[in-house]
């Protein structure tokens, strides 16, 4: 009888199970992503079929960071859809789920691999991207991170930022970058604030590549530091950090940290009457599309981020106008990252004049001499370039959040 | 001849043939692996499973060890793993400029990583295996989690003048050519790949004679009498916490080694990686093939790898179905009738086989 039962629950839980699957695939989504619940998450637009150019990604899907893995899923399938939708240069997209970890990154890279991958946007996070970038140079496939910002993932030795692998590029900027970028930048706007605490992450590469760069050259401008806190792991309790910052007189609080923790910051902050100027980096973005996360305690952070979506030129409001009809949501930095590295590689297969039946050594070589030559124009930068280590060359923008969304900061 | 005989009968026999299943089930599926691979029919994402499976393997039938056989429930195998990897990415790293041959550095790195894994083995097991009941559960729950902040927080580095340490922060001057082993967060970065697949299945094979030798002798026997009881294991003179601080010293000792096999096998290392989920999971490979089962812990370990990889088709279902499989199995294997349902089929074969000995007998 026992087993019986559980024989019929489990074919009833199947059976639901696939019923949730194909409503999903075919009510909830539009037309072009229906094709996603089956094969992968290959989005195969109708115009792509014969000489398209086989374009994959793995990100974490699932799991801890999956907003991320998302964010440049959805933007890159739209930018795939509207560069087949022109004809010229055609893509056959194809994302993989890495669950931020470096192992499943490989296996992915592999699963990519199997599929018949020609060009790569890398991985969207940093430590599965340093795991995977010897596999691209080994198999001379050509890649581009989006939002992989560690220095491991464009070189060998990133301690002494020597062995570039040379075929790797990354369309953010780097961590070291964005920790100079924020000291330069509190430092040139005292209005800020002039003493600052920072509370960051120390088991995590990204915190503490951007926190050990922005000491150094925050010594260097002058800018005082008052208070170093750090938290680990899924601390979520940050009341000793913050009253000791407060006991600093500290009067900035620069958080180079994701959004998720900075969200239970500003939070306990606000309980605690604490108001300091609240000051992140690209990490900081997403907060405002966090689920259960109230807005309004976001007002007046500041963030350095290369993409405002609140940018008025034409590029960046279609862009987001397309993204919200789809997803229903804002787009964030990671998605405009996505976007602007599709149309980058399409720029480059053009001036190239590659064709999809090249082999990938051969492709590749097309593509870095064109990436170390071109000069890009997209969401997150004007007159962006690439040196030959694969690193980019972009101006960032610093933006505060008013009524929810980012506004630009005029200088 | 007739010794010959008697030689495979004894394999077969009640004692032996979960031993000699084990040793078939590696060596078997090593030589079909090895033909694939030369036939090229083997797709580049299964080879890129080869040698983390094997790693998984060796910390689980080192696990199995402890807390099948031994019966101490050990939650921080992951914590000797990272011992182990970190080690062996070390002393890998290091030996580079003066060793070429990477399968030897290899096989040093694991040595190194197991030995290393031992010790802290058995500075844990001197205080907790004097104790009856869950310490031991709690004392490595702790531990790993403080081997994976220790290395969080580590810098080591390597140049011409030797090695360079320093804590929390990275205050390491390396000469010009001098390399980080390990920084902090970032763990290990450009570690050079010399993991192979037949290694870690000659770590496999190593693994089960160890284990296997250990559970026929005198040892083996006192360990599972301190399992089952342990007042009557003392009261005819086992040294209870001797006995158990052996199976626990070799289950840490293996992790190690699976570790550094792990370890060199993909270019970065992360500390986080070794948390409690991978210690939870080892132990679901162990659960889920059978206590005390090295057998069922080889296949059990093979599927449960395997499993989330070749349900990449499935997209965004694939974690929930897994999860459903792995419920499944717990469930259907503890239930009774699919067990008398596959007892009466085990039954039936061994009743076919015997009339068919019978009948080629007359």
């Amino acid at each position: 009888m026992k087993f019986e039962k559980l024989v019929k629950g489990g074919l009833a839980a199947l059976m639901t199970m696939s019923m949730v699957a194909c409503s999903n695939g075919g009510s909830a989504a539009p037309a072009e992503t229906a094709a996603t619940t089956d094969g992968g998450t290959e989005t195969t637009a109708a115009a792509a079929g014969e000489g398209a150019f086989k374009l994959g990604i793995s990100g974490p899907l699932t799991g801890g960071a999956s907003v991320y893995g998302q964010a440049v899923k959805n933007a890159a399938e739209i930018a795939v859809e509207e560069i087949n939708a022109k004809g010229g240069v055609q893509f056959d997209f194809k994302a993989e789920d890495d669950e931020h970890d470096a192992e499943k990154a490989v296996n992915a890279y592999n699963a990519l691999k199997d599929w018949g991958m020609q060009l790569s946007l890398c991985t969207v996070t940093s430590a599965p991207g340093a795991a995977v970038a010897p596999l691209y140079q080994a198999d001379s496939t050509f890649a581009i991170t989006p939002s992989g910002s560690s220095l491991a993932v464009i070189y060998a030795d990133s301690a002494n930022q020597t062995n570039a692998y040379g075929n790797v590029f990354q369309m953010c900027f780097t961590d070291p970058n964005q920790g100079v970028a924020s000291a330069d930048y509190l430092s040139a706007h005292t209005n800020l604030g002039t003493k600052v605490a920072v509370i960051y992450k120390n088991d995590d590469n990204y915190s503490t590549g951007i926190y050990e760069k922005f000491t150094s050259e925050a010594e260097v401008k002058g800018l005082e530091v008052v208070y170093t806190g750090t938290f680990a792991g899924e601390d979520n309790d940050f009341n000793v950090q913050l009253t000791q910052a407060q006991a600093a007189g500290a009067d900035v609080l620069f958080l180079p940290i994701y959004y998720q923790p900075a969200s239970t910051i500003l939070k306990q902050a606000n309980d605690m009457g604490y108001k300091p100027t609240v000051f992140g980096v690209d990490g900081m973005d997403g907060i405002l599309s966090m689920e259960g996360f109230d807005t309004s305690l976001a007002e007046g952070v500041y963030l350095l981020t290369p993409f405002s979506a609140d940018a008025t030129d034409d590029l960046t409001k279609n862009f987001v106008a397309k993204y919200q009809e789809k997803y229903g949501e804002v787009p964030n930095q990671f998605a405009a990252d996505a976007y602007d590295c599709v149309y980058a590689i399409a720029q480059a297969l053009e001036a190239a004049g590659a064709t999809a039946d090249m082999s990938n050594a051969d492709l590749c070589t097309a593509l870095v001499g064109q990436f170390t030559s071109m000069t890009f124009n997209g969401l997150t930068g004007t007159d962006v370039t690439w040196n030959a280590n694969g690193e980019v060359s972009k101006a960032p923008k610093a933006v505060i959040i008013e009524n929810g969304v980012y506004v630009g900061v005029e200088d | 001849m007739k010794n010959d005989k008697n030689f495979f009968k004894n394999l077969f026999s009640n004692k032996y043939r979960s031993r000699t299943l084990s040793f078939l089930i590696v060596i078997v599926g090593y030589i079909l692996i090895e033909i694939m691979m030369a036939t090229g029919s083997l797709s580049s994402m299964l080879k890129s499973l080869l040698v983390p499976v094997t790693c998984y393997i060796v910390a689980a039938l080192g696990l199995n060890l402890n807390v099948g056989v031994s019966g101490e429930l050990n939650l921080g195998q992951a914590g000797f793993m990272c011992l182990g990897a970190f080690m062996g990415v070390c002393v890998s790293g290091a030996l580079a400029p003066v060793i070429a041959n990477g399968i030897v550095r290899l096989v040093l790195a694991i040595i190194v990583g197991a030995v290393v894994a031992a010790l802290f083995g058995i500075l844990i097991g001197i205080p907790v295996l004097k104790l009856q009941g869950d310490y031991l559960a709690i004392v490595t729950l702790a531990f790993g989690e403080i081997i994976k902040s220790l290395v969080n927080n580590m810098y080591i580095g390597f140049d011409a003048n030797g090695f360079q340490f320093s804590f929390v922060e990275n205050k390491l001057h390396l000469a010009p050519g001098g390399k980080a082993l390990i920084s902090g967060p970032m763990g290990a970065t450009g570690t050079q790949l010399v993991s192979t697949f037949t290694v870690g299945v000659i770590l496999i094979l190593v693994s089960l004679i160890i284990i296997y030798n250990l559970l026929y002798s005198k040892s083996g026997r006192a360990i599972m009498a301190c399992r089952d009881n342990r007042i009557a294991a003392e009261s005819v003179g086992v040294h209870v916490a001797n006995t158990k601080m052996l199976a626990f010293v070799i289950s840490a000792a293996l992790a190690g080694a699976a570790g550094a096999l792990y370890g060199l096998n993909y270019s970065t290392l992360v500390p986080s990686k070794f948390g409690f989920n991978l210690s939870i999971l080892i132990l679901v490979y162990v659960v889920l093939g059978g206590l005390g089962n090295m057998t069922g812990t080889i296949i059990s370990t093979i599927v449960l790898v395997l499993l989330p990889e070749l349900l990449r088709g499935l997209a965004d279902y694939r974690m929930i179905i897994y999860s459903i499989i792995l419920i499944l199995t717990m469930i259907l294997t503890n239930n009774e009738k699919v067990r008398s349902y596959v007892g009466g089929l085990r039954e039936k074969l061994k009743a076919r086989i015997s009339r068919k000995e019978a009948e080629a007998h007359e």
